[in-house]
């Protein structure tokens, strides 16, 4: 039987139309035929994406959705990967999350990059990543993922350097990728596992093989997943690989929000939740995940705390929340973490867009504690922002009250000690969440204003649409509650652990939120009534500075890695094998050569004669050898005899 | 020998062909030898023509016509490059005023 016609591979080529046409002919395209074709692509992988969800919904279309007679990529002996899609319930949410925020970025793009030059290289860019990104999303095979993958990895490499001019941009985007390869690695190790192990990179064949073989765990399972771990803690930004984030701010907001904040960052979740069989028979492997998860989600907290460039504040926060999500996934609650993922994409996606507005209102003013007092003079997107700062803050019956909580009640249920402890880790990070959230939201909107130079003006419409929009998700956005979403997402990544119930998720959720609250308090204290910029500066100053300078994991990393395979590179590789090995065998040759041709050279006197002489001489020689030296004898002897 | 079929009695094939290598030895030995460029051209020439003998001589011996033609074809590229041959000398005598083979040797690397 066939399936209704859903036109998904257009999901990621229609994009990609888009990035060629404006990648090759932007430059000579006027602006307004740019933009169109920049909207119209992701707003068309968006409709169809809406039309299978519809579909899925309406009972017509019964999900997963695999794509029969898929054109086939690699055939090699057992080996089979073919281009096919793959429409569950997972990459049903994944991808409406992908193309919708995706979709509404792009069209507030359109009025913050106006003025930019490379506005038609955003826009290829922008809508090159919306291309990698689906692929990796519906991909129904490890080694389509991973095209996707590193797809995403190079859109998001010349998004950060976009302005390649400024070399603290290139050298972000250098940073974001190198630093991406170190997981792509261990991901590109954990295919290599799955292949030897099973045969197949098919996301389905190989969960049907562990289902039929319940016996397997541990062992080599726990080595593929932890592989994996390493790629998704590279592409996430979890501890110790989540350095690039931070930087990656150099990039245009709209790519912060994106690429940085909704969607790219979030597929190391989306993988592990896709592979959670090979995480569910790896006790080990997911105890793992959830402690780096939780690691990061507090280490992350603290330096946002103390953050002064408004971005690098939600850059800390994005890597802190991705925790959460790694958290959840750690203790099997995967539709959890999915959900906090959606959630996050909205208010997140919301926040880095208002901080946005706020840096295009202060004229690209960036610092904080230059900012104050912009709630009169940016209403909408004050409103908005204030919506997102209380989602994120787990306020109650806003969307990340619901998926925070989820992620914590997991936490707490997941028994024995560890899981206590993942637990009140996630409850002192949502309460610095909060304080974090609230300072950034005092400091600029609040109390008097610190720049007199700048006169701020409230954005154009065109910028303020998607922000009303991802106001109401981000408010609107966990009412579908975790009940029904676990139990609609329980086809992709198996039911979720046992609920709390009774009073003991009434008690959980009423200190999450008392955590918020005490963070909002704080924050309260220290900036709105205090009315200064550094109050932590003033009250701690030893740990401030430790914390501002971010722990010093930069100049750490510096030390332990970069010197060192820098030090290798120029002495061992350069001096040695690059200038003495290589560069002596190159000077060798070309010796030989020098001295062959000199030798050939008196050869060539250029004089007729000589020519003729050797010529005359090979001949004979030639000669000589082709008749032999019998046969001349012979011949001369019958010529005689003849005679 | 008997068993050759010889169309002469009175001159053995050997004959002709030692005629024609000493010919072409002739021709090769002024070719190296001497220094004027004319010279050295016509040596060329005896060259070809002591080959010749030989083709026409084998054509006669063998009854086959194929040497005889060989021969047109020879004498015809000779021709040809006696023209092209002789415009270059003069070309030569004209830019260097000398036909000393020795003294023309512009073309060295």
């Amino acid at each position: 039987m066939n399936g209704p016609l859903l036109y998904l591979p257009l999901i990621p080529l229609v994009p990609f139309v888009g990035f060629l046409l404006n990648g090759l002919l932007g430059r000579r395209l006027p602006k307004g035929v740019v933009t169109t074709i920049a909207l119209v692509a992701p707003l068309i992988s968006f409709v169809i994406v809406l039309h299978a969800a519809l579909l899925a919904w309406s009972g017509s279309l019964t999900l997963p959705f695999i794509e029969q007679n898929a054109p086939s990529w690699i055939s090699v002996g057992s080996l089979h990967v073919d281009f096919g899609s793959v429409l569950d319930p997972l990459s049903l949410v994944m991808l409406l999350i992908v193309t919708g925020v995706g979709f509404l970025i792009h069209v507030y793009s359109v009025g913050y990059m106006q003025h930019d030059k490379g506005y038609w290289r955003f826009f290829a860019y922008l809508n090159l990543f919306l291309f990698f990104m689906t692929v990796l999303v519906q991909a129904g095979n490890a080694l389509m993922m991973f095209v996707g993958w590193e797809g995403v990895g190079l859109a998001s490499y010349l998004l950060i350097g976009f302005w390649f001019w400024k070399p603290s941009a290139a050298d972000a985007g250098k940073k974001a990728f190198v630093v991406n390869r170190i997981g792509d690695f261990g991901f590109l190790i954990g295919l290599f596992l799955l292949l030897a192990n099973f045969g197949t990179l098919s996301f389905s064949e190989i969960s049907a093989h562990l289902a039929a073989n319940p016996g397997l765990t541990g062992g080599v399972l726990t080595a593929i997943a932890l592989c994996l771990l390493i790629g998704a803690a590279g592409k996430s930004a979890q501890l110790p690989l989540y350095v690039w984030l931070p930087d990656a701010m150099e990039g245009p907001t709209p790519v912060s929000a994106l690429i940085h904040a909704a969607t790219m960052v979030t597929a190391g979740v989306y993988m592990i939740a896709r592979t959670h069989f090979i995480f569910d028979r790896s006790p080990f492997a997911l105890s793992v995940v959830a402690i780096v998860g939780a690691a990061t989600a507090i280490f992350a907290a603290t330096i946002g705390l103390v953050q002064t460039d408004i971005k690098r504040v939600l850059a800390y926060s994005t890597v802190s929340q991705l925790g959460y999500m790694f958290l959840g996934c750690g203790v099997a609650a995967y539709s959890a973490a999915i959900f906090h993922l959606m959630t996050h994409a909205f208010f997140k996606a919301l926040l880095f867009l208002a901080a946005g507005s706020v840096i295009h209102a202060m004229g690209d003013e960036q610092d904080m504690r230059k900012m104050g007092g912009l709630r009169k003079k940016v209403p909408i997107t004050f409103w908005t922002m204030t919506m997102a700062v209380f989602a994120i803050s787990g306020f109650p019956f806003m969307s990340a009250f619901f998926s925070k909580d989820a992620i914590l009640a997991a936490a707490f249920t997941s028994g024995g000690t560890l899981g206590r402890v993942l637990w009140f880790v996630g409850l002192v990070t949502a309460a610095l969440t909060a304080f974090y959230m609230f300072r950034l939201w005092y400091l600029t909107f609040f109390g008097e204003t610190r720049n007199h130079d700048a006169h701020p003006h409230e954005s154009p419409w065109v910028m303020l649409g998607p922000l009303v929009i991802l106001a109401v998700l981000s408010v609107g956005g966990g009412w579908i509650g975790m009940s029904r979403f676990g139990a609609y997402l329980a086809p992709s990544v198996g039911a979720r652990p046992e609920e709390a119930g009774g009073s003991l998720e009434y008690i959980l959720t009423g200190l999450a939120v008392l955590a918020g609250a005490i963070g909002w308090f704080v924050a309260h204290r220290m900036y709105h009534r205090a009315k200064t910029a550094d109050g932590l500066a003033a009250t701690t100053p030893a740990g401030y500075k430790l914390v501002f300078n971010k722990y010093y994991v930069d100049e750490i990393y510096g030390f332990a890695f970069v010197k060192p395979l820098l030090a290798i590179s120029k002495y061992l590789l350069e001096w040695v094998v690059d200038f003495a090995i290589l560069g002596g065998l190159a000077w060798l040759l070309a010796g030989l050569a020098t001295l062959g041709g000199a030798i050939l050279q008196r050869w060539q006197s250029g004089n007729l004669r000589s020519y003729a002489a050797w010529l005359a001489l090979g001949a004979a020689v030639l000669l000589y050898f082709v008749l032999g030296p019998h046969t001349i004898g012979t011949a001369l002897h019958l010529g005689m005899a003849g005679h | 020998m008997n068993s050759m079929h010889m169309v002469s009695q009175e001159v053995p094939l050997a004959w002709y062909l030692l005629l024609s290598a000493v010919l072409f030895c002739l021709g090769v030995a002024g070719f190296l030898i001497k220094r004027n460029l004319i010279t050295v051209f016509m040596s060329i020439e005896l060259m070809l023509n002591a080959v010749n003998l030989s083709f026409v001589t084998f054509a006669h011996q063998w009854h086959q016509v194929k040497g005889q033609i060989f021969v047109f074809f020879v004498m015809m590229v000779a021709a040809a490059e006696a023209a092209v041959g002789l415009a270059i000398i003069i070309a030569v005598f004209r830019a260097r005023a000398t036909l000393a083979v020795d003294r023309i040797d512009l073309m060295k690397l």
